[in-house]
Parts: structure tokens; sequence; C-alpha cells
């Protein structure tokens, strides 16, 4: 069977000081390619965390997680780096731009780490633009665009190394929710091109853009309906 | 990139951070600012007092006659008259400690000139006086020996005399009345200033002792005193001479233990240490209050910089996920240093990384790549203690707002 993502019996244990939090319990679940998930929950279920092991920005405290069928627990530093790089966009509620930065150049940004020449970034960076709508507002910095226009910014930043999953946490967060529906309506098309998104949200109405839902509570997952 | 570029760019990241820049300054200039005012006002109070100090001169010792009970009613110190003359001249004779005494009568008196008149003070002295008190004249000459002993009807001017009875003309030689007495202006003496009781020293009118005595001050008998002030042979002796003086008037007024002494002494350079004292401890307290200020200053700048790190963290965090490996951000925010001459200028940090990894110090010195492994073998702490050092030349300077990216431990 042909899995994107395949995690197992996925554990993540916080402890501060003499205290020990379990915020992932044991989750196991796997990603076809081209499929869109929305991760649901309560606050403090364990959604960001699951997303931070699922972007390689945080290891597990045990379980196995296979991206694109390479297990990603044996890896060092740098070559996680590069799966992030490779693999895998992400897109946060906050935007996370840099802000003296005109939009095209926070696009080019995972293209430089990946070695790319400034011309092919150039040009990469404005075909993503272009898929995301925001042609014409390549030399705005990031102060001088809505909020769902940065956010647009992130996504194409998220899109250009052509990864093969998007992680969006909570993307419509600090959205209105016409935006918000724009938004969706952005990922669903880049869905239907043959993207895989994994996207954390805990608004009904957004998570019904997905084709699947997992819903988390207290670490561990309760629901995972098509 | 050379040294030059380096500063370029270390201005740039100066000027778009403008209102920061500025105020990271202000914060220096205020505080420095404050201290050096401070420091200044509090030297300045300190050199009033020594000029006060040798306004009056130095290592002086002040009898006064003490009080007496006159039908049940005590007077107050210096209301009796028990000091003579021969007192004066016993306490420069007898006691060793003693340079010079100079016996004084003090009385207030109109004087006049024409049609000018002032109301002031009139000291009946001898040429010891000025002496001790380091006074010497302007204009004319000072009061002689042979004056006091002639009783001669001549007198010293203050300069504030002076001005307010003869305005812009010279008094020396010209006749004035003082309680209706003529006295002939001899001289003028030199601008003396406020005394440390704020008094104005220089409103003030000297004559020879026996002329006072005689014309000026009414006394129970003809040589009594109204104080006498001593100058002691030196500051050490100060205390020695005290006791010395106690000792001979004791003697020579017959003071035994069940009476009561009726003279009195007063250190007035003690009284000036007080005094000096309490301005030492009022520059220190605004010293003091200016430390704080710049302390303040500095943590405000301490605040400040705390925020540009704090808003490369995250910058980091979004290069990071991105897909930056730690060699890329130790890159970029180390590319002003890569020269090794600049390295060379800055030998604080070779010595740093020198203590950190000795084995490797040989390939620093082959310049950018040993430095690079050094960096590289780094903890995290030093990483950022590096990064917080480089402040002022990154690079680009890039402000985000507020943002998380994952959590904290995503830079490890
Ligand atoms: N770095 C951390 N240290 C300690 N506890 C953490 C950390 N990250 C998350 N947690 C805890 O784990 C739980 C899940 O957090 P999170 O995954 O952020 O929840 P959410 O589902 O709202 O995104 C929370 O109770 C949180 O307090
Ligand atoms: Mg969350």
């Amino acid at each position: 069977m042909n899995r994107v993502i395949s995690l197992t019996d996925i554990r993540r244990v916080f402890s501060m000081g003499d205290q020990q939090f379990a915020a992932l319990k044991g989750v196991s679940f796997d990603v076809a390619p081209g499929e869109f998930v929305a991760i649901m929950g309560a606050s403090g279920s364990g959604k960001s965390t699951c997303m931070n092991v699922l972007g390689c920005l945080d290891r597990p405290t045990s379980g196995s997680y296979l991206l694109d069928g390479v297990d990603v627990g044996g890896m060092n530093a740098n070559q996680l780096a590069e799966i992030r790089n490779r693999k895998l966009g992400f897109v946060f509620q906050g935007f996370n731009l840099l802000a003296r930065t005109p939009a095209v150049e926070n696009v080019e940004l995972p293209l430089i780490y990946a070695g790319f020449q400034p011309k092919d970034r150039h040009v990469k960076a404005l075909a993503a633009m272009e898929m995301v709508g925001l042609a014409g507002k390549e030399n705005n910095h990031p102060s001088q665009l809505s909020g769902g226009q940065q956010q647009r910014v992130a996504i194409a930043r998220a899109l250009v190394n052509d990864p093969a999953v998007i992680l969006a946490d909570e993307p419509t967060g600090n959205l209105d929710s016409s935006t918000s529906a724009e938004i969706m309506t952005l990922f669903t098309a880049l869905n239907r091109q043959g993207i895989t998104i994994i996207m954390v949200t805990h608004e009904a109405d957004v998570a019904a853009y997905a084709g699947r839902r997992i819903t988390f509570r207290d670490g561990l997952i309760i629901g995972d309906t098509k | 990139m050379d040294f030059l570029q380096t500063l370029k760019i270390a201005l740039r990241a100066l000027r778009t951070n403008k209102m920061r820049s500025f105020l990271t300054m202000l914060g220096i200039i205020i505080g420095i600012a404050a201290v050096i005012a401070m420091m200044a006002v509090g030297s300045g109070a300190r050199h009033v007092i020594s000029q006060q100090i040798a306004s009056i001169g130095s290592n002086i010792i002040l009898v006064l006659p003490g009080s007496t009970t006159s039908g049940g009613l005590r007077t107050g110190s210096g209301g009796a008259q028990t000091l003579t003359s021969d007192d004066a001249k016993a306490i420069v004779n007898e006691c060793p400690s003693v340079e010079t005494a100079a016996p004084t009568t003090r009385s207030t008196a109109l004087a006049v000139y024409g049609n000018m008149n002032w109301s002031t003070v009139v000291m009946g002295t001898t040429p010891e006086l000025l002496a001790i008190r380091e006074w010497g004249v302007a204009a004319g000459r000072s009061i002689e020996q042979q004056d006091v002993d002639g009783a001669a009807k001549v007198c010293l001017l203050g300069q504030t005399v002076a001005e307010n009875l003869f305005g812009s003309d010279d008094p020396v030689g010209k006749i004035i009345r003082i309680k209706k007495v003529p006295f002939t202006v001899i001289g003028i003496l030199d601008r003396k200033g406020q005394s440390p009781q704020g008094q104005d020293q220089d409103d003030s009118i000297f004559v020879p002792l026996r002329t006072a005595q005689r014309n000026l001050v009414r006394t129970q008998r003809p040589n009594m005193v109204g104080a006498i002030m001593v100058k002691a042979k030196s500051e050490d002796l100060l205390g020695k001479a005290e006791e010395e003086i106690k000792a001979l008037l004791d003697q020579r007024h017959r003071i035994t233990n069940s009476k009561d002494p009726d003279y009195s002494t007063r250190n007035l350079s003690e009284i000036l240490a007080v005094a000096e004292q309490s301005s030492k401890a009022m520059s220190l307290l605004l010293g003091a209050v200016a430390s704080i200020s710049l302390i303040v200053g500095g943590i405000g700048i301490m605040n400040i910089m705390l925020v540009s790190v704090t808003e490369r963290t995250r910058e980091i965090g979004i290069r990071m996920a991105i897909g930056a490996r730690r060699n890329d951000i130790l890159l970029q925010f180390r590319a002003p240093h890569h020269d090794r001459r600049h390295y060379r200028y800055n030998p604080r940090r070779g010595r740093r990384y020198s203590c950190f990894q000795s084995a490797l110090l040989a390939d620093a010195h082959l310049g950018r790549v040993g430095i690079d492994r050094l960096l590289l073998l780094g903890s995290h702490r030093h990483f950022f203690r590096f990064l917080s050092r480089q402040k002022s030349s990154f690079p680009q300077p890039d402000r985000c707002t507020p943002l998380r990216v994952g959590r904290p431990h995503v830079q490890r």
C-alpha cells in the first residue's frame, strides 16, 4: 500500500522538571497520497504536538514515523532539515513571514536552502504566487498585505518546493470567516491537483472542506471518518 | 568581505531600526549625562565648602566668654565679659601648640561718610587676626601693631562697606565716623564672600583693638575682649592646643572642679569638617541616584538587545522550519565576520574559542574553515551568546510579528 505518512504508536512525553506530561499517548494513522486530512479536537488535545512530529520539528518519545517510505526516526538534524525542505511545506496560524522582506523573497526562502540559482528561484517563486492568486503582489512587504494575502504567501512558500505533504496548523485561526473560506477553497483546489494536505482546525465548517477528519482527545485519536 | 563592508552592514542595521538605535543612544546619553551632572553638582558643593574653610582660615580655635548667672538669669554663651587681652597674650606665650592668638571685640555701629551711612559690624582687633584669617588688603595698608599700641583712630573697610559708603570713590585716606568718632580709612580688605553660616564677611569694619575698647565698646574693665581667635601650629596639634588653652585659662580664671568654666572653646575646623562630611554624603547620594538612573538606562538597553535577539530567534525558527540547517543559519548571521582580518581585530573572540576547543586551535589560525568548525562545535548556548554579540551587524534585520514556530525546542 502506498503511504505518504505512516505513524505507528507515537508517544510524546514532555518533562517539566520532575513532572511528566504525555501530550500524545500512542497515535497511529496513515495518510495516502492526495488525501486532504483535517485533524480536529479540543484545545490541548495534542494536535499541534502531533503536527510538530509530522513536520520533523519535534521528535516523538517513542513510536515510528515513516515519511514517503523513509523512517525519519534515525535521522540527524541536518537530514531532518533537508526533509523539511524537500518533502514538507508548512503553513502556520500566524503566517510567519519575514517582515521586512518582499513577498516573493519570502516565497524564495525554501529554494535558497534547496540550493537553487537566483534566477530559477525567482521563476519558481513567481509561479507559486500565481498559483495562490497573488500575481502582481510580488514586491509587497507582508505589512502591505491583508491577512488572507499573507496566508496565501505562506501557502505559496509551502508549495514552492513541490513537497510531498503540506502541513497546516490552524491556517484559518487568524482569519475572518469569508477569508477562511477563500483559503479553504485554495486548499481544496491545490488538493485536486494532487497535493496531500494535513490541516489542524477546531472549526467544523473548515474541517468540512477536508475529505477525512481525524479527531483527537487527550493525546489519543477518538475518531477517523472519511 | 572586508572591515569596511562590515561597518556598512552594521550602519545599515542601525538605520533600519532608527527609533531603536535612537532610544538606545538616548538611554546611554541620559544615563551618563545624569552621572556627570550629579557628580559635578556634588563636587561643586564640596568646592564651595572648601572655599569657605579657606575664607575662615585653617587650624582655628575660637575662645568665647562663658555664660554668667546674674540675678538668677543665665545669659547665653559670650554674655559675660571674662576674657581679656592678657589672656590672649598668655595663650601665645604659654601654650606650645599655639602659633598666634588674636583678641577681638565686636560691636554693631553706624558708619557715616558725607551723606552716606551704613550700619555694620565693627571688629576691634590686632594685626594677628587678619593673619590668622589669611585676609589681605586690596588697597592701602593693614592694621599694624603701633596702631594698636597707640589706639590710633584708623580703620580697614570690608568690600561691602566700602561700596555702600563710597560707591566708586577711593576710600583710602578719607575720614569716616563710627559711633560719631572720626576714623581715617587706611585700607580696604580683599573680598572674602560668605561665611559657612551665610553671613557676608565683607560687611565689616576693622579697627585697632585698643581703639575699639576705648571708643566703641562699653566694657566693665578696660582690656576686656569679646573673643580670642587662636591658630594652632598645625592641624594635628588642634586638639592639643585646645587642651593647653583650657588648662591655662582654668588656671588663670581659677576654675576648679566645683566651678563651671567662664569661657568656652570652639574648634572651627571641626564644625567645617561636619559641613564637609554632610556635603560628601550629599554628593554620594547624588552619585547613587545618578548610578541608579544609569542602571535603569542600562536595563532598558539590555531589554532592547534582548528584543533584537528574540526577534532573530523567531526568524531562525521560521528559517529552520523551512529547511535551513544550522550551518546555513550560522553562515547567515556570521557573514560579516568571514574575514580573517576581522578575526584578528577581535582577540577576545579568538581567546574564547580557543578555550573551549584547544585541539582545533591550530585550525583556527588557518582562517575561515577553522573558525567555522570551532563555531559549529559550540553548544546551543554558545551559539546564542554568539548571536547576541553579533547583534549590531546582522546582514538583514528582519522584524517579525509575534509568532510561534512549533515549540521552543524547535531550534534544538
Ligand atoms: N513544549 C511543551 N512542554 C510542555 N508541555 C507541552 C509542550 N507542548 C505542548 N505541551 C502540552 O501538551 C498538550 C497538547 O498541546 P498542543 O498539542 O499544543 O494542543 P493543541 O491540540 O491545542 O494544539 C497541552 O496540554 C500542552 O500544555
Ligand atoms: Mg495547537
